[in-house]
């Protein structure tokens, strides 16, 4: 790896966590206004034009808000918590393919240019590995803050990620399993030859993804780290100002990750794959812009899904994961499985 | 290639801090956290090795399930102080013994020296070496029998499990309490009979 | 081989600095006058009562212990599923075999661990 490549590589790792961060603020942005609107409100709409500079206001706000660290606390893991949580929301963006490579000539070299930080032969699982860790942020957070609603929050939130992480790797198997290979790039390259977005062929490994996948971001309905009603603000209760802006952040972050990954797993990443049957493959912009309309559509989703359904209760949460999602997603995979050999005869 | 590869130096000696760390640390939950360092370093180093789909299951299985595990554990005993004495006389001594042995057995295989790299220098790993479908064919071919004992170790696990956290099965007529109530933590960890 | 895997440590490196700076700036620039009512855990506006490391259940030790086991099991799906076509076509239907005697015998374990009411969270 040359000195150039390196300039390359960091620049991709700037945009991502640029992207990441803007990403995060509009998605605050996109969610007030639109749960607004679903209450008949009107959301936020004094700061800056339809209130677009709101998440700027809210960033500085929260910079200039005292930082209060309760007594009791262990302060080497209070405060590496949310950088923790945050980090682990960042890396698994890593293996993200966002569009075609483009070729350029940099000091007259030919170089291939990927719109993708790094992809392999286990992506899939190193996505599913970071994701895991995330769990990490949580617990620690509650741990160490020395309070019960937090304590108890960290708890919940650890043993309901695990559970539904279950339901998520099996209904996942199911699509390697079409596809045969672990990595990004063969999965959306398979749904184009293909013709086909895998939410066709895979539509249960589809819905179990996308509950499991609002699961493991503690969104609505399943947000019982930080049920409100019940726990004040579950594990990052004790936290202020930037600091609760980092698990703030992670969460919101997580939800564009599993948003991507949805797209790219079951969407077509950033193809069209029925529509590029007759136009052929479309310009790396257009690629771009695909897969970020697919990403707001999964995020508008999620959105919609908070407006409208309420919290369950927590020992439903843990059978529906545990009784419901894993058992069907094992049939799915069998089904699948079944099917391929018969098939591949 | 005569000398090691740097990054595994910086990365081994990394991983050999975290370990001793772990043992240090006074703190049950700073000892957990140096655990889960380490278990990330062994999967780069796993990687190092050429073998990713090893790194990736390090990463799920240690990293994201096992430290959980710890987490749990280390919680459901509360904050307690450390146990400064042996419930086995000696051990200490014992142990250090037990490292004498295995250090001196590691020298004894280091001095064997690393298998001399075929010609033009350093070994060459095929492209697939390590990747899931590589894995896959070898566990699926070559090693049926192992992975399918597997299956029954992780039963054996399962049962225990559930003896361990002394579940009784409810009596079949009898109504299940309001599942709301008592869900989280209670004082005394008292599992239903 | 391993360059694929050298990004992740340069976008690492970005991801801690982010947290670094952000948790940095918290630190400098926010207001500090703490008091010692301020400074207490919160406990919805209630003196605190007693210390907030309790005891948990040990039902949350068994479900650790489960998803362990089960994690192992999804683990050893995706070898065999990237590899499923390559195997199908040398073993036949002895592909599917494998991995249902497998599957087979944790369910055993699931269809115990149900009946014995470890999933119930009461």
């Amino acid at each position: 790896m040359d000195a150039i490549e390196l300039g390359i590589v960091a620049l991709k790792c700037l945009v991502i966590v640029a992207v990441l961060l803007t990403g995060f603020a509009y998605t605050t942005f996109l969610e007030r206004k639109v749960i607004a609107r679903m209450q008949q409100r009107l959301g936020p709409n004094r700061a800056g034009p339809f209130g677009l500079l709101q998440p700027a206001a809210d960033g500085v706000k929260l910079i200039f808000k005292e930082n209060i660290t309760p007594v009791g606390v262990d302060r080497f893991v209070y405060f590496l918590a949310p950088i923790v949580s945050m980090v682990v929301a960042i890396m698994a963006f890593a293996v993200m393919p966002v569009a075609d490579p483009i070729t350029v000539t940099i000091g007259g070299q030919v170089r291939e240019i990927r719109f993708q930080l790094a992809d392999f032969n286990v992506a899939l699982l190193y996505v599913l590995g970071i994701t895991s860790l995330a769990v990490y942020g949580l617990v620690l957070a509650g741990w160490a803050s020395n309070n019960k609603f937090a304590l108890i929050g960290g708890l919940r939130s650890a043993a309901q990620m695990v559970s539904y992480e279950l339901a998520m790797g099996v209904a996942l198997v199911s699509v390697v399993l079409v596809v045969g290979s672990l990595s990004m790039n063969d999965i959306v390259d398979w749904q184009v030859a293909k013709g086909l977005p895998l939410i066709v062929l895979q539509p249960v490994a589809f819905g179990i993804y996308a509950i499991t996948a609002i699961a493991e971001t503690n969104r609505a309905p399943f947000d019982f780290p930080e049920a409100e009603q019940e726990l004040v603000a579950g594990y990052h209760t004790e936290y202020t100002g930037m600091r609760f802006a980092l698990f703030f952040m992670a969460e919101y972050i997580n939800m564009i990750t599993v948003s991507g990954l949805a797209a790219t797993l079951f969407l077509g990443g950033h193809h069209l794959p029925f529509v590029e049957r007759f136009t052929g493959n479309l310009p790396w912009f257009v690629d771009i812009g695909v897969f970020l309309a697919k990403v707001i559509l999964a995020l508008f989703l999620f959105i919609w899904i908070r407006a409208t359904i309420p919290r369950l209760r927590y020992d439903r949460l843990m059978a529906f994961g545990w009784k419901v999602l894993l058992p069907i997603s094992l049939a799915n995979l069998a089904l699948t499985a079944v099917v391929i050999a018969f098939l591949a005869r | 290639m005569s000398g090691l590869d740097p990054a595994f130096l910086i990365v081994g000696a990394l991983a050999i801090v975290t370990a001793v760390g772990m043992i240090l640390a006074k703190n049950v939950v700073h000892s957990a956290l140096f655990m889960v360092a380490h278990f990330g370093l062994t999967a780069v180093l796993y990687l190092l090795l050429s073998a990713p789909f090893l790194a990736a299951a390090q990463l799920i299985v240690y990293a994201g399930a096992i430290m959980v595990l710890v987490l749990f554990v280390v919680m459901l005993l509360g904050r307690q102080e450390a146990l400064l004495d042996e419930p086995i006389v000696g051990q200490r001594w014992l142990a250090l013994a037990a490292l004498g042995v295995l250090g001196a057995a590691l020298v004894r295989v280091a001095a064997l020296g690393v298998p001399a790299a075929p010609e033009g220098g350093t070994a060459v790993v095929p492209p697939a070496f390590g990747s899931p479908a590589a894995m896959g064919d070898a566990l699926y071919t070559q090693w049926v029998l192992p992975f399918e004992v597997v299956s029954l170790v992780l039963l054996v696990a399962m049962i225990g499990a559930v003896v361990i956290a002394h579940f009784q099965r409810r009596p079949r007529n009898e109504k299940a309490g309001n599942p709301a109530i008592a869900a989280d933590a209670t004082e005394i960890p008292s599992p239903r009979a | 081989m391993l360059a694929d895997y050298a990004p992740l440590v340069v976008l690492l490196a970005f991801a801690v600095g982010l947290g670094v700076i952000v948790m940095g700036l918290a630190h400098f620039i926010g207001p500090r006058s703490p008091s010692p009512v301020k400074d207490q855990t919160y406990e919805s506006g209630m003196t605190a009562i007693g210390g907030a490391q309790r005891r948990v259940p040990v039902r949350y030790y068994l479900i650790a212990t489960l998803f362990i086991l089960f994690d192992i099991e999804v683990i050893y799906l995706y070898p065999w599923a990237a590899d499923f076509r390559n195997l199908v076509a040398k073993q036949g239907f002895g592909a599917l075999g494998g991995m249902a005697v497998f599957l087979g015998i944790l369910l055993v374990g699931y269809v115990y661990v149900w009946r014995e009411g470890a999933l119930e969270w009461d």
